[in-house]
């Protein structure tokens, strides 16, 4: 059984309560189109659930795959710098369908970014460098394909809408 | 199915129409063998676009990966093309199948090799071997643990 490699820690990006009983933690791509189903059922989770859950994101972008994937992971970490990384994440799901280069900066003005600064944070090591962690420990992890669910610390052997079922059967 | 111990069986595979692998030529260096049942599955779950992914990883502990499965090289050729792959494929056509069943890891019902990895040392020597169900992508942690623990050595 594959487990969570390393633990939620403070570098992640974290919704939800601390107290939560069900931690899940996604790895994901902005261009996979089975994540981009994902997203909306993770929401609905996040709502049905509400503080019984907290929800951690971790990119695994397949960068030869999908060619925005990783500029894509850049523009939420650039926006997380402002604070707005579950802003942008949001916002580049809702718009995957016409994700492409010109997309970021339009996105950025639209949550409300200082346009300027996200530019030159896109440009970081240090966020490539955050990216390249959480796909380190997604492959450690035994991250098979995007989108992988761990829950509570396991490999969740499904995908969005059986997790969403499992934790309907679990809390009921 | 081959375990840890045995003697990785030698094997001449085309890679592309004019381009053959020997597994000898790369004594010296850690071989990752990922056999497959076939090209073109779904992208996001393709075991063999994780690996593409992963190719420093590998460099890194000195190993080269080959894909093998009984597609053709024409079939392996597009393949790669249109996912962007940066490792060989070798196509185990012709005897159809002979260094899965060498390896231990044919199904003869289907006529596919059978999804199995095998991590080869610098000796020749198989240091790991894993059979994934075949629905299943057997990710890389596995390899990677095995690699490391060869660079113990």
């Amino acid at each position: 059984m594959s487990v969570l490699k390393p633990e939620i820690n403070s570098q992640d990006h974290i919704q939800g309560d601390d107290s939560a009983s069900i931690a899940i933690v996604e790895f994901g791509d902005y261009q996979c189109p089975y994540c981009g189903d994902a997203y909306p059922i993770m929401k609905e989770i996040e709502e049905t659930f509400g503080h019984q859950i907290r929800f951690v994101f971790r990119h695994f972008p397949l960068t030869n795959a999908h060619e925005f994937a990783f500029p894509a992971a850049i523009a939420a970490e650039a926006a997380a710098l402002q604070g707005k990384f579950w802003e942008m994440h949001d916002a580049l799901y809702e718009n995957q369908y016409r994700l492409d280069g010109e997309l970021f900066d339009e996105l950025a003005e639209t949550i409300g970014l200082d346009l300027e600064q996200f530019q030159k944070d896109s440009a970081s090591e240090e966020i490539k460098r955050k990216i390249e962690d959480d796909f380190d420990s997604g492959v450690r992890s035994g991250v098979n394909g995007t989108p992988s669910f761990y829950v509570n610390g396991t490999k969740f052997d499904g995908g969005a809408t059986d997790l969403y079922q499992m934790l309907k059967e679990s809390t009921e | 199915m081959l375990e840890k111990g045995a003697t990785a069986p030698d094997f001449e595979l085309n890679a592309t129409p004019d381009q053959k692998i020997k597994l000898k030529d790369f004594k010296g260096k850690n071989v990752i063998l990922a056999f497959y049942p076939a090209d073109w599955s779904q992208v996001c779950s393709d075991q063999m676009a994780l690996y593409n992914e992963m190719l420093k990883y590998f460099s890194k502990y000195d190993a080269q990966i080959f894909g093998v499965s009984v597609d053709s090289v024409w079939c392996h050729l597009a393949f790669e093309e249109n996912r962007k792959l940066h490792f060989p494929l070798l196509a185990d056509f012709e005897p159809k199948g002979a260094v899965s069943k060498a390896y231990g890891v044919y199904d003869d019902e289907v006529g596919e090799s059978k999804r199995a990895l095998f991590v080869i040392d610098k000796e020749g020597k198989i240091a790991w071997s894993y059979l994934s169900p075949v629905a299943v992508n057997p990710g890389a942690d596995g390899i990677l643990d095995a690699l490391e623990e060869l660079s113990k050595k």
